[in-house]
């Protein structure tokens, strides 16, 4: 353990970090119900609260920096305090192809960062990312598994190329290389972190309703 | 495609039906299966199998045509028999 405090740059990674595994969440749980079949809409349930439970543990981790607590990192920022990629943020409930593009781009990106910082030097950080790392392995196994299965498909194929460039985003530029060569894509351009796509606005409002509906009540 | 899902709660002890899911192909049914039947520790191992391969028999029952119900441990009225060794006992 480190006593000195870790540095701002490694807070504000696991900030963004945090935003991006939210607002994932939360956009993937907008499939509950309506998921194609029954199993399926409970196991990305599943994954969606996992992303969540992600979140929750990164926001912890940076209050006990920041000050605050999870809750209040999660639901009390304004919008442009938010620092997840536009990636996350796009709405695409409703079409099962480019969901599970995002999923399985994500999920590969994600891989690459969590290795990353479990060998961070802030040991707490790096502890964390081993326990997430355990349970990623499930997402990216039902990443891959949905991947194979949708593959060629002309709706998917068109959604990975739309989405490439933000899925880039998402990694800081020294690891988007290893995401290029994991999905066997071209680097292009990424769409990166700082402003927010379009619905995210719809988005913050919709998540943050009931924390402003009777401000700092205690639940 | 439907699976039917086994699964065993402790090492040493007996799969039991945990019921049905449906999948495409094998690979879909083993991570639902998962989700649904190990995710909270609930199994150490798990068996899943296509309904299809589960055969099932429609009358099991091997009607017993002669009076041969010693073969059968309710053929014994052990009621009785224990009453009577525990009156010679005194222990009733």
């Amino acid at each position: 353990m480190t006593a000195q405090a870790p540095p701002e740059a490694a807070v504000e990674t696991v900030l963004a970090f945090a935003d991006d595994e939210l607002v994932l969440g939360w956009r993937d749980s907008e499939w509950t119900g309506i998921a194609p079949f029954l199993e399926e809409d409970v196991a990305f349930s599943s994954i969606a609260q996992g992303e969540i439970g992600h979140a929750r543990a990164l926001y912890e981790l940076a209050a006990g920096v920041l000050g605050g607590d999870a809750d209040s990192l999660a639901f009390d920022r304004d919008p442009e305090e938010y620092h997840c990629a536009p990636f996350v943020e796009l709405p695409l409930t409703g079409d099962w192809a480019a969901t599970i593009a995002r999923h399985w781009l994500y999920e590969t990106a994600d891989a690459i960062r969590v290795a990353a910082l479990m060998e961070s030097d802030w040991h707490e950080l790096a502890g964390l990312a081993a326990k997430m790392d355990r349970e990623e392995a499930y997402h990216r196994m039902h990443a891959r598994m949905w991947m194979e299965r949708l593959k060629g498909n002309e709706q998917f194929e068109a959604a990975c190329a739309r989405l490439w460039p933000y899925a880039l985003g998402v990694l800081e530029p020294g690891q988007r290389s290893a995401l290029a060569q994991a999905v066997g894509r071209e680097e292009v351009e990424a769409v990166e972190r700082g402003s927010h796509a379009d619905g995210f606005a719809a988005l913050h409002e919709e998540m943050t309703m009931v924390r402003r509906s009777v401000p700092g009540a205690a639940w | 495609m439907i699976w039917e899902v086994f699964r065993q709660e402790r090492e040493g002890q007996p799969f039991q039906h945990g019921g049905s899911l449906e999948a495409p192909n094998l690979e879909f049914a083993e991570a639902y299966a998962v989700e649904f039947y190990g995710r909270r520790a609930e199994s150490v191992a798990l068996w899943i199998v296509p309904r299809d391969a589960v055969r099932e028999i429609d009358d099991p029952y091997v009607a017993d045509v002669f009076d041969r119900d010693y073969r059968r441990v309710d053929g014994y009225s052990l009621k009785v028999k224990l009453k009577e060794a525990r009156d010679r006992a005194g222990t009733a």
